[in-house]
């Protein structure tokens, strides 16, 4: 197969890069990730990985780079090593999440302040916005939510990995990944309708109406099921020749 | 080496093949292959069909099952701790309900253990990483489920065993299919974001082997979304739960009855002793073992842990001599070979296509088919592309889905994908994907029925570490189903478990010594060690010089 098994992939004389994990300096080959550089220096990550992927969020990292005063920050198992960068891991941000019954709440901004009113407080200086590893405006959907405007909140939210960057950020301490959580499901349970056929589906099942034809389907011989299915017709697809 | 919007100038004269083919190709639909045709092109190419890359299992319950080598690598295994070192008079942790894996199958678990009236105090829940680094939240393309009117259960029903080759277990097919519908309705209740059309209807598209558009999405997060969402409520009803704190092998009685856990603390290498009324096993799959030299689309976590500390225990696996290998996988850029590209641009329209922008074939087939077709181009024809590295790939015409679907539809569907390329610099709103299979989905697992029992007394299955919901071959979007669906029943089955089972029981190591005694016997060589819970990437530039210090204890 053409890929080999490990992650790091060394040619013979791969170029390399000067960077600073923590503080210690390592010669790591060019092009790889923040991550797969980490493993290449020889940590052996227990903290600050989870997908591998940039849907997870564990892998928050902040770096400097040479000649630059400006603090950056990133998502290690995306983001490609640069020579001279000074970077450390950032993978835990402690911030408490209120426990409340999403079937008690309003879709509405006082629902939000009530357990996160340090939203309130909000300074639009937009340093969130700036360290978001998804480029997400951050600090837009604060305000939004803080208006009530939940459905602007929840899309433009919607790609957060809940890396909590925008928390360690924040001169308002706001924990605005866990805001936007609530935003999502508020929206999503109260604004976003249920489709019709969707109920009537269910009650279908509960009232058994399926029963008959599942005893049939699991019952009878290969033969005849496999018939079934390559005869089975393809509805709102367009579909070429084959088993049709 | 000079890159134009990411892509060598090598490869850039491909692309304008690309280009060039792409409004000719605009409405061609290419023939699916037939089943006879499948059958051949599975035969020659896919890594499953391949003596190669598989042996027989040698010991235990499934001694002779064929599975790949990676994968009797870890069931021939030996423990990773000395069960005499293991104090068991010591019990770090009395429940009722002990959860492995705090995925979605687990974390359904855990909520349906709850709402089934178990107190949350007597549940808790265990997890390798963070709660929430798994598979689950890595689920781009959707989740299967029967609610439109011109679509029904049984309809789902021929479409999951045909695309398992007939060999799912039909009880577990029927549950999958028939609780599809009740999960969507869940997670609207719980305030999940699903898609939907200005009308108030799902957008529901088509995965390859479905007959029907029936995957529910959320963008392409769709996992995310469900994940965060369960993990919210699952905070949100007070549930414990231990990160970092892998189980690493079941404890059991005198009649072999799971009756808890050992945990190893990975930060301070400490174990703790959980005793528990009942265990659900919900460790996800094993994309980090890299079956056949394969990269992989799975999370740091996915090394088949659950099944071989089931295994020891005595429960029956099945259906792990079929791997899933997912089609598109990106072959390119270097960073990010491996993860995947969703199979969703292929059902919101993206051709798939060799180097001279021709289509190679439908592209919607089942997922084994179609890439063993990739894999044949890749491996015996002179049209595939290769990569400064050396890795050849096919072409997916992801600009295609724009004029097909209107500018605007790539970052609307598959912000997450257009965020993952665009960090290297290459614009799929532009410029197609490049792609080669990459190691998805452990299809077969630890055997279970329909309320999630195992084959051995204490142990509850749920999630992809289980075998028997899809055969030998699982389709898009019933995975994020099969953990909703199970990981409910795993709850809800140990909710019983738990009240039937007040009088506390005996915790000993025997499935582990007798696993030892049973390995002695067939002296293999070299020693293996498992669960391996995290995979090994340092470089061996640092392995070779590491060492291992004395540490004084006392
Ligand atoms: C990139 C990607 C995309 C996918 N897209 C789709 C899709 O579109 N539709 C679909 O239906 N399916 C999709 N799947 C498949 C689907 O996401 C998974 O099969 C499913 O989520 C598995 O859920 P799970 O709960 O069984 O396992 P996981 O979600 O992986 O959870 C298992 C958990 O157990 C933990 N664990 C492992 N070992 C131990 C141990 N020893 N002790 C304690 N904890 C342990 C892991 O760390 C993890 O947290 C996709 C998978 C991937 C990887
Ligand atoms: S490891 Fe999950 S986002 Fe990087």
């Amino acid at each position: 197969m053409s890929k080999t098994k490990s992650e790091t992939k060394q040619s013979a004389e791969p170029e390399k890069v000067r960077i600073y994990i923590m503080g210690s300096r390592y010669d790591v080959p060019t092009g790889l990730t923040i991550m797969k550089a980490m493993e290449y220096a020889g940590f052996k990550i227990t903290r600050g990985a989870g997908c591998r992927a940039g849907f997870c969020g564990a892998c928050s990292t902040v770096y400097r780079k040479a000649g630059d005063f400006r603090i950056y920050a990133a998502l290690a198992c995306q983001t490609p090593v640069e020579d001279g960068m000074v970077l450390t891991q950032l993978p835990f941000v402690p911030a408490p999440k209120p426990k409340y019954k999403i079937d008690d709440l309003r879709p509405s901004a006082n629902s939000i302040l009530r357990y996160y009113p340090e939203v309130a407080r909000c300074l639009s200086c937009n340093a969130c916005t700036r360290v978001c590893p998804q480029e997400i405006n951050v600090m837009n959907y604060i305000q939004d939510c803080l208006h009530g405007k939940l459905a602007k909140a929840a899309e433009e939210s919607f790609d957060c990995v809940q890396c909590g960057l925008c928390t360690i950020r924040c001169p308002a301490e706001i924990p605005q990944y866990h805001v936007a959580m609530l935003a999502r499901r508020l929206h999503g349970k109260y604004n976003i309708p249920t489709p019709k056929y969707l109920e009537i589906r269910v009650k279908e099942l509960e009232d058994g109406k399926y029963e008959e034809g599942f005893q049939e389907l699991m019952t009878i011989d290969k033969k005849k099921l496999k018939e079934r299915y390559t005869t089975r017709d393809f509805m709102d697809q367009k579909k070429g020749g084959g088993d049709e | 080496m000079k890159l134009i919007g990411g892509y060598t100038e090598e490869m850039r004269r491909s692309i304008d093949n690309v280009n060039k083919t792409r409004n000719k190709r605009r409405d061609q639909i290419i023939a699916d292959l037939t089943m006879e045709d499948r059958k051949i092109v599975l035969d020659q190419f896919h890594p499953d069909y391949n003596p190669k890359y598989k042996r027989n299992i040698s010991w235990g319950p499934n001694k002779g099952d064929n599975v790949p080598n990676e994968v009797a690598d870890v069931l021939e295994s030996y423990p990773i701790i000395n069960p005499n070192d293991i104090d068991l008079n010591q019990i770090d942790y009395d429940v009722g309900v002990l959860i492995i894996g705090a995925g979605g199958a687990g974390t359904n678990a855990v909520l349906w253990a709850k709402y089934s009236d178990v107190p949350k105090k007597d549940i808790l829940l265990v997890t390798k990483l963070r709660f929430g680094d798994c598979n689950s939240v890595m689920a781009q393309g959707g989740i299967q489920a029967a609610d439109r009117l011109e679509d029904n259960p049984y309809i789902h029903y021929l479409d999951a065993i045909g695309g398992g080759h007939f060999e799912n277990k039909p009880e577990l097919v029927k549950a999958l299919v028939g609780d599809a519908p009740k999960v969507i309705k869940w997670h609207k209740e719980l305030g999940v974001n699903y898609d939907c059309d200005d009308d108030g209807n799902f957008v529901e598209v088509p995965g390859g082997g479905t007959s029907r558009n029936r995957m529910h999405c959320a963008k392409d997060y769709t996992g995310m979304e469900i994940f965060r969402t369960l993990k919210d409520e699952a905070i949100n009803q007070g549930i414990p739960y231990l990160e970092f704190s892998p189980a690493i092998e079941l404890l059991t009685d005198d009649s072999g009855r799971v009756t808890g856990a050992i945990l190893y603390n990975i930060e301070t290498k400490r174990y703790f002793v959980v005793r528990a009324r009942v265990v659900v096993m919900a460790t996800g799959g094993f994309g980090r073992l890299h079956v056949g030299g394969f990269a992989t689309t799975n999370h740091y976590g996915a090394t088949m842990d659950g099944v071989v500390m089931a295994y020891r225990a005595g429960a029956k696996l099945r259906d792990l001599d079929s791997t899933q290998f997912h089609p598109t996988g990106a072959a390119y850029p270097e960073q990010i070979v491996g993860l995947l590209v969703t199979e969703k641009v292929r059902s919101l329209g993206g051709q798939v296509l060799g180097k001279d922008g021709i289509q190679i074939c439908y592209p919607l087939e089942p997922r084994d088919v179609e890439a063993a077709s990739l894999i044949k181009i890749c491996t015996t024809t002179h049209n595939y592309i290769e990569t400064p590295t050396g890795m050849r790939g096919i072409w997916l015409d992801s600009p295609l889905i724009e004029e097909l679907k209107g500018k605007g539809t790539i970052q609307q569907n598959l912000s997450a994908m257009y965020r993952m390329f665009k960090r290297f610099d290459i614009d799929i709103t532009m410029d197609p994907i490049l792609v080669y299979p990459t190691l998805h989905y452990q299809n077969g697992g630890v055997d279970l029925d329909s309320n999630c029992y195992s084959s051995i007394k204490g142990l509850l299955i749920a999630g992809e570490v289980s075998g028997g919901v899809h055969g030998k071959n699982r389709l898009m979007g019933n995975s994020l189903l099969e953990i909703n669906v199970f990981g409910r029943r795993a709850g809800i089955t140990a909710a019983k478990e738990y009240r039937k089972n007040s009088i506390p029981r005996k915790l000993t190591l025997n499935h582990v010594h007798n696993t030892m005694k049973a390995l002695d016997a067939l002296n293999l060589k070299p020693k293996k060690y498992a669960p391996i819970i995290l995979p090994e990437y340092r470089s061996e530039v640092v392995k070779d010089r590491l060492i291992q210090l004395y540490e004084q204890l006392s």
